[in-house]
C-alpha cells in the first residue's frame, strides 16, 4: 500500500465538507484555472487524453460520450449528476457526497463548462439523507461564493444546479429511466437511440455522468492527463477495442472481510490485494469462497480467480460482466451459494420495471424457482432452465430495453458455472436452511 | 377543504421553478406532500394535479411507480427500512429483519397500532461497508446488532429518538 489517495485526500480532514476546507486545499483554483485558460474543446481534449472511462458502471470513455453532444447546438443543454448509487454492494458515491461534496460540485462545474450545460441536476436516491444534506449546503456555499449561478468567477459561464431526490427504485440509476424520472415521469428506461447526447432530459441534448467520474475530471484538470494515465492498465496490444484502464478507482469493499470500506487505488489492483492489504483478509480466520467484483450485477470470481486485476477488462477474461463500480463483496468459504443467488433473484425481481416481458417473466421465475430449490423442492432441469434465462434475458442477447436485465443474468450464470456442483448436490440432498 | 396546506402550495411554485416543465416538479413536490402529511392521499394527487396543470392520472402514474409514497394512511411516526440485499444478508441482516417482526408483530410494509414504527424491508442502503444498514427516517445506521436495534426501538417508544439534523 505505497499510493496516495487522491480522490480520497480531504476526507480525513475536520469539516471536509464545507468550502473554506475545501479551499483550503486548493479546491476550485482548478476551475478557476479551466475557466480563464482553458476553452471547452481543451477541457473536453484533456479529458480524452487522458483516457478517463465512466465510473458508473458501463466504462464508457467520458471525453467521446461528451464529443457525441450536436456541435453548435442552439442549447439548452442538460446535465445530469447520477448519485441514485443502487447496485447493491455500492457506496463510494455516498462517501464522496458526504465527506467531500465540493470535489463533486467542481467536477460538475468544470464538466458542464466542458459541455455547453447551462443546468445540471443531481439525482440522488432518497436513502441518503446526509448526503443530500451535505450536497445541499455544498451548493449554496457556492451560489454565495460566486462558484454558482450567474457568471462563475467572472469568467462569463454561468450554471445551475439542483438536486433532484429520487424515491426508490434501482432503475432510476439507468440513465435513461433516471432523466424520465427527473421529467416527472415513472422511470421506464427508453429505447436508444437516440441517446441522451442527442435527443436526452426535456427532448434536448444530455450528459450523464457518475459522481465519481466527475471528481476524476476535477483531478485530470489539477494534475494533468499523464498524471492519470501514469497508474491502471494500459489497452490489451491483442484487443483493438480495448481503450486501456486509467487513473485512481474508489472501491467499495464489504461482506466477510475484516475491515470493510471505501479504499482508493490504481485500476487494476487485484481482488485479494484489496481483500487482504486493504479490508484486513476474510473475517474469522476463515478463507474466501467467492466475490462479487464489482456490484451484484457483475457476478461472481471464485477464490482460485481471486487474481484477476480490478480494470475493466479482467472481469469479462474472468466470465464476469465487467468492472461494474467497483464494489466488491466476499463471501466466506461456509457462505451458501444457494443463498446467494436467492437474494440476488429477489433483488432484480423485486427492480424489474417490467416494460420488457423477459425481463419481467425471466427475473420473476428465476426467484420463484430458487425459492423451490431453496426450500428443498429443486430439481435437476431447473438449473438448466435457469441457465437458459440467464442466457437469454438483457440488452446483450438483445432482449431488453435496458441493462438490468444483464445484470440479473450475470449472477445466474457465474453462480451456476462456477458452483455447478454444489447446486447439483443442494437439489440432490438439500440441506436445513 | 384542501388537504394541501398554504405553505405547501405556495412551494410548489418554487420547486415547479427549477424546471423547464411543471410535469418535472412531480417527484419533488410529492416528496414534500409525503414530508408534510406522512402519505399522499387520493385527495392531495388531484390538489397537485390541478396546482401542476396536469389530469390526477398523470400525477398517480408516477406515484404509483415508486414503491416510497402511500396511499391508504399515514406511515408510522418512524419508518425504519432494514437492508435484506447481499452485503447485509451476509452480515445478518435477514435475521435483524425477522427479529424486528417479531419484536414489533408486524410485517413489512405494516404499522404499529400506536402509529409509531412502520417497518420495512429496504435494498441496498449503500452503506453496505457497515452491514447490517438500516434507515430510520432520516438517518443511517450501521453494523445494527439486536442490542442496538432493541435500544433504538425503546427510545423510539418513549419518543427520545430525534432525527439527526446534520
Ligand atoms: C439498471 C441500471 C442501474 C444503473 N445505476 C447506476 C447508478 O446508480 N449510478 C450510476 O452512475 N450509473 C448507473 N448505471 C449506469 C448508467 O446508465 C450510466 O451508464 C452512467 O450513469 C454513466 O455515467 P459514467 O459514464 O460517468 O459512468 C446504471 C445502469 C443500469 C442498467
Ligand atoms: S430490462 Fe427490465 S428494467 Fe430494463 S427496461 Fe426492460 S423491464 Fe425495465
Ligand atoms: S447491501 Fe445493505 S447497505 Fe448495501
Amino acid at each position: 500500500m505505497t499510493y496516495d489517495p487522491v480522490l480520497l485526500a480531504n476526507i480525513d480532514k475536520k469539516d471536509s465538507h464545507t468550502l473554506p476546507v475545501y479551499q483550503s486545499g486548493g479546491g476550485y483554483r482548478g476551475l478557476r484555472r479551466a475557466l480563464e485558460d482553458m476553452s471547452p474543446a481543451d477541457v473536453v481534449e484533456l479529458v480524452k487524453q487522458s483516457g478517463l472511462r465512466g465510473r458508473g458502471g458501463a466504462g464508457f470513455p467520458t471525453g467521446a460520450k461528451w464529443s457525441f453532444l450536436p456541435k453548435n447546438h442552439p442549447g439548452p443543454v442538460y446535465f445530469c449528476v447520477n448519485a441514485d448509487e443502487s447496485e447493491p454492494g455500492t457506496f463510494v458515491n455516498r462517501v464522496q457526497m458526504e465527506l467531500d461534496p465540493h470535489q463533486v460540485l467542481e467536477g460538475t462545474i468544470i464538466s458542464c463548462y466542458a459541455t455547453g450545460a447551462s443546468t445540471a441536476y443531481i439525482y440522488l436516491r432518497h436513502e441518503y439523507p446526509l448526503a443530500r444534506r451535505r450536497m445541499q449546503a455544498a451548493v449554496g456555499e457556492c451560489y454565495a461564493a460566486g462558484l454558482l449561478g450567474e457568471n462563475i468567477l467572472g469568467g462569463g459561464f454561468s450554471l445551475d444546479v439542483h438536486i433532484h431526490v429520487g424515491a426508490g427504485a434501482y432503475v432510476c440509476g439507468e440513465e435513461t429511466g433516471l432523466i424520465e424520472s427527473i421529467e416527472g415521469r415513472r422511470a421506464w428506461p427508453r429505447i436508444k437511440p437516440p441517446y441522451p447526447a442527442v435527443e436526452g432530459l426535456f427532448r434536448k441534448p444530455t450528459v450523464v455522468n457518475n459522481v465519481e467520474t466527475l471528481a476524476c475530471v476535477k483531478q485530470i484538470v489539477d494534475r494533468g492527463a499523464d498524471w492519470f494515465r501514469s497508474m491502471g492498465t494500459p489497452p490489451d496490444p491483442n484487443d483493438p477495442r480495448d481503450p486501456g484502464s486509467f487513473g485512481p478507482k474508489l472501491f467499495g469493499l464489504s461482506g466477510h472481510v475484516n475491515r470493510p470500506g471505501c479504499y482508493e487505488a490504481p485500476l487494476g489492483i487485484t481482488v485479494r490485494r484489496l481483500i487482504d492489504e486493504y479490508g484486513g483478509g476474510v473475517w474469522k480466520g476463515r478463507r474466501a469462497k467467492a466475490a462479487i467484483v464489482g456490484g451484484l450485477s457483475t457476478g461472481l470470481v471464485t477464490e482460485a480467480e481471486f487474481d484477476t486485476p480490478l480494470d475493466f477488462s479482467a472481469p469479462i477474461r474472468a466470465g464476469c460482466l465487467g468492472l461494474g463500480t467497483g464494489g466488491v463483496i466476499v463471501l466466506d468459504e461456509t457462505y451458501s451459494m444457494i443463498d446467494f443467488l436467492h437474494n440476488s433473484c429477489r433483488f432484480f425481481a423485486h427492480e424489474s420495471c417490467g416494460q420488457c416481458t423477459p425481463c419481467r417473466e425471466g427475473t420473476q421465475w428465476a426467484l420463484e424457482m430458487l425459492e423451490r430449490i431453496r426450500a428443498g423442492r429443486g430439481r435437476l432441469r431447473d438449473l438448466d432452465l435457469l441457465r437458459e434465462i440467464g442466457e437469454t434475458i438483457g440488452i446483450m442477447p438483445g432482449t431488453t430495453i435496458c441493462g438490468l436485465a444483464d445484470g440479473a443474468a450475470w449472477p445466474i450464470k457465474t453462480a451456476l458455472g462456477k458452483f455447478r456442483e454444489e447446486f447439483e448436490g443442494y437439489v440432490k440432498e438439500p440441506t436445513t436452511v | 377543504m384542501n388537504v394541501l396546506d398554504a405553505e405547501t402550495r405556495e412551494n410548489i411554485d418554487t420547486i415547479a421553478g427549477r424546471y423547464p416543465t411543471r410535469r418535472a416538479a412531480v417527484l419533488p413536490v410529492l416528496h414534500a406532500v409525503n414530508d408534510r402529511l406522512g402519505y399522499v392521499p387520493t385527495e392531495a394527487v388531484v390538489e397537485l394535479a390541478e396546482l401542476l396543470e396536469l389530469a390526477p392520472a398523470d400525477v398517480q402514474d408516477t406515484l404509483s411507480f415508486y414503491g416510497f409514497f402511500k396511499q391508504d394512511k399515514p406511515q408510522g411516526e418512524y419508518r425504519v427500512w432494514v437492508c435484506r440485499s447481499l452485503s447485509c444478508a451476509a452480515r445478518g441482516g435477514e435475521e435483524l429483519l425477522e427479529y424486528l417482526c417479531e419484536k414489533l408483530k408486524i410485517r413489512p410494509g405494516e404499522t404499529t397500532p400506536d402509529g409509531r414504527v412502520t417497518l420495512e424491508f429496504a435494498e441496498c442502503l449503500g452503506a453496505c461497508e457497515a452491514a447490517p444498514a438500516v434507515l430510520v427516517n432520516d438517518t443511517l445506521y450501521g453494523n445494527m446488532t439486536r442490542e442496538k436495534i432493541d435500544e433504538l426501538i425503546r427510545r423510539v417508544r418513549a419518543g427520545t429518538h430525534h432525527d439527526a439534523t446534520e
